[in-house]
């Protein structure tokens, strides 16, 4: 919560400053957002006893964004606030800052010995994704995962950032600087898709003295060159993953972010109907340096029987050799094969199903997420999630009582 | 362990075989478009493509341009649903290489932010990528969907992108009358891969050289749509837009109309504002 106020306030500094230029000029303002109701459906009991005996879950949401762009268009500026408050679990009832941020562009260099650079450099709270798989975003790393939101780990947490980008004629170069870091969030006590133990996340230990305020840094270049896409880069700082420790009385699970070094590479090849992905890691962190990947394919069949849906059939591998001292992962050595239907109606009709197998365990995981618009501004989202095959020794058997069906009304404005 | 290695042995071969088809196609394909072009031309061909080129040519150094647009979407019972968006063009000069173009999305509000950019190509398949705001994520997609809605529009993919003189082959049918005006009337016949159109028939009137209208036929050769450009006007003492595009299915009795307000051109843009790694920046 201190974290939270803290950026809030630095966010309406940055804000207000930007009200000041925007007063005196005719810049433009954008205001929109979206307010959801979201109920969960679950198909059993908990498996834990602290937890919430319900099988239903109740839960509201709101995002506001507020963007503003200069009279000359060099500046532009950001504000998105969002908040949760959820019936069942303490933890999940939070608020964010998604993004709040001021950014400038110019061009520098001018008729210097270089031809000038196309730059724009960002201060404030951001949200950066990099990457092109579906089944897993192994080389995401800038922003933490605000985990209470999902399982699917796609919801992130507002990161503090310097960025300076420079586009040049081979490419695009990002230099991060990260002040600060966020904390993963966790289920609380009464929440679902928790450990047998809650973690105490705000109590989290860190490898560096400088604990949050641990300055970590990224440099990426990406471009593409014909019909291939890429991305690499270098991370070095805090690692987003946590290993979990049991507390000292026993009751608790504490998180430690060791910090790490990481190289990434992320390729995508298009071509005709097909997408040909692969993203890799090396890291370097608590234990010894490992790998990581996953790798496959999209292959899309347009207008399927003359009709205006297309049919995509997505398959992914899913690779990694960390040893188990380090932050656990499921993406271990798992096949992940799923399909996407896009109606391409006015209403976006889309539905996607998938399931991932792992290769040793056979634990599976499905997936399934369809949404569609209705009117102008409400979308309706509909996802099933079910495990199956956990063993009491694998890491899903946690969640093994957690299969759910999630309806979601969104009215955006 | 033993199980893993074959698992990626067989994900790894499937791969090598399915990539390498690939390859083989495409090179066939090259061969056969290479080999058309070599033909002689009739003289109704001939005339044909003149027609189109001074069209084409009507609208040479334009630079850059940008517009804010509206698409009014309507049903057979007409129902209509919008969606708003801002266009913007990068004219480039080389004939054998289409232009860049960026489109953002204001509303449907929950795809505000939404950007689709093309690089387009003659004969080779355009450069295309999205950016879903989301996600803040930019993702390269295919552009084979040359048939497909465009957001769920009666435009198709390609009757955005493929405007471009040399996407087509020509032939000149006769001369009429369209509305006030004198029009040529052309027909032209997709060169690129993947169109959902045997061919097109274009009006093109012979005092401005602007496109007035244009029939599409399916893949069975019968009427499919009817695009009608409207509202035209001068910009800059030397460049027709066309303010309103009415496009109506013939088949299905849908309609989509396109909007634009009033352009800009000489905004200052340059190749970088049309790259990938600024859609995250477009807001």
């Amino acid at each position: 919560m201190k974290d939270f106020f803290r950026q809030f306030l630095l966010s309406l500094v940055v804000l207000l400053v930007g009200c000041g230029v925007a007063v005196a000029s005719d810049s433009e303002w954008d205001l929109s957002g979206n307010t959801a109701l979201q109920l969960r459906g679950f198909s059993q009991n908990a498996l834990w006893p602290e937890q919430n005996s319900s099988d239903a879950e109740v839960s509201v949401s709101g995002e506001w964004e507020v963007r503003w762009r200069s009279e000359e268009g060099d500046q532009r500026a950001s504000f998105i606030p969002f908040a949760r408050w959820d019936e069942n679990d303490d933890e999940r009832t939070h608020m964010d800052l998604r993004e709040a941020y001021w950014a400038y562009e110019g061009r520098a260099f001018e008729g210097s010995a270089y031809d000038g650079v196309d730059f724009e450099l960002l201060v404030g709270v951001n949200k950066v994704f990099w990457g092109v798989t579906e089944s897993v975003h192994l080389v995401d790393i800038i922003n933490q995962t605000d985990l209470v939101e999902d399982i699917d780990q796609e919801d992130k947490l507002g990161q503090p950032m310097v960025n300076l980008a420079l586009q040049q004629d081979w490419g695009l170069l990002n230099f991060y600087l990260l002040p600060y870091f966020r904390e993963r969030t966790f289920p609380g006590q009464d929440g679902r898709f928790r450990a047998p133990l809650p973690v105490d996340w705000d109590d989290a230990e860190y490898e560096s003295g400088a604990e949050e305020k641990h300055m970590d840094l990224a440099l990426r270049y990406s471009h593409y060159f014909g019909d291939v896409d890429v991305g690499v880069y270098y991370f070095h700082g805090t690692n987003r993953e946590p290993r979990l420790e049991v507390s000292p009385n026993g009751q608790r699970l504490t998180p430690f972010y060791d910090q790490i070094d990481q190289l990434g590479v992320d390729v995508q090849y298009t071509k005709d109907a097909w997408l040909w992905k692969l993203e890799t890691i090396v890291r370097d962190g608590y234990d010894e340096s490992f790998m990581a990947a996953v790798g496959g394919f999209e292959y899309t069949f347009y207008q399927v029987y003359e009709s205006n849906a297309d049919i995509g059939f997505l398959m992914e591998y899913q690779y990694d050799d960390r040893s188990s001292k380090e932050p656990i992962t499921i993406a271990d050595n798992d096949l992940f094969v799923g399909g996407r239907w896009s109606l391409n109606d006015t209403q976006d009709t889309a539905l996607l199903a998938g399931v991932v197998v792992d290769d040793e365990t056979s634990e599976t995981f499905f997936n399934i997420e369809a949404e569609r618009r209705f009117g102008d501004s409400v979308v309706v989202e509909l996802r099933v999630r079910a495990i199956t095959n956990a063993e009491s020794d694998e890491p899903l058997y946690s969640f093994s009582r957690d299969d759910y069906i999630q309806l979601q009304i969104s009215r955006f404005f | 362990m033993k199980q893993r290695n074959i698992f990626s042995a067989t994900l790894l071969f499937v791969v090598s075989i399915v990539s390498f088809s690939q390859l083989l196609t495409s090179f066939a394909l090259a061969a056969i478009v290479e080999e058309k072009s070599v033909e002689e031309k009739t003289p109704e061909e001939v005339k044909g493509f003149e027609i189109a080129a001074r069209s084409d040519r009507s609208d040479r150094g334009f630079g850059d341009s940008e517009a804010k647009m509206t698409m009014v979407l309507r049903n057979a019972a007409g129902q209509e649903s919008t969606r708003s968006m801002r266009f913007t063009t990068l004219e480039v000069p080389d004939e054998s290489v289409g232009d860049k173009s960026l489109i953002l999305f204001s509303t449907p509000r929950d795809i505000e932010g939404t950007a689709l950019l093309s690089h387009a190509k003659m004969l080779d398949p355009d450069d295309q990528w999205l950016y879903l705001p989301a996600l803040k994520r930019v993702k390269r997609i295919s552009s084979r969907n040359k048939s497909g809605p465009f957001v769920g529009s009666e435009f198709a993919f390609e009757d955005f992108t493929a405007s471009e003189l040399n996407k087509f082959n020509y032939k000149y049918l006769r001369e009429e009358a369209c509305g006030e005006l004198q029009c040529d009337v052309v027909e032209r016949f997709p060169r690129y891969e993947n169109s959902g159109y045997t061919k097109q028939i274009s009006w093109v009137d012979t005092t401005d050289y602007q496109i007035r209208k244009i029939e599409f036929y399916d893949r069975r050769d019968s009427l499919l749509k009817e695009l009608r450009f409207e509202d035209y006007r001068k910009y800059a003492d030397a460049y027709w837009r066309s303010h309103r595009l009415v496009m109506k299915n013939m088949q299905t009795k849908k309609s989509t109309d396109l909007v634009y307000g009033e352009y800009k051109f000489g905004v200052g843009l340059t190749d970088n504002d049309f790259v990938k790694g600024r859609l995250s920046r477009l807001r």
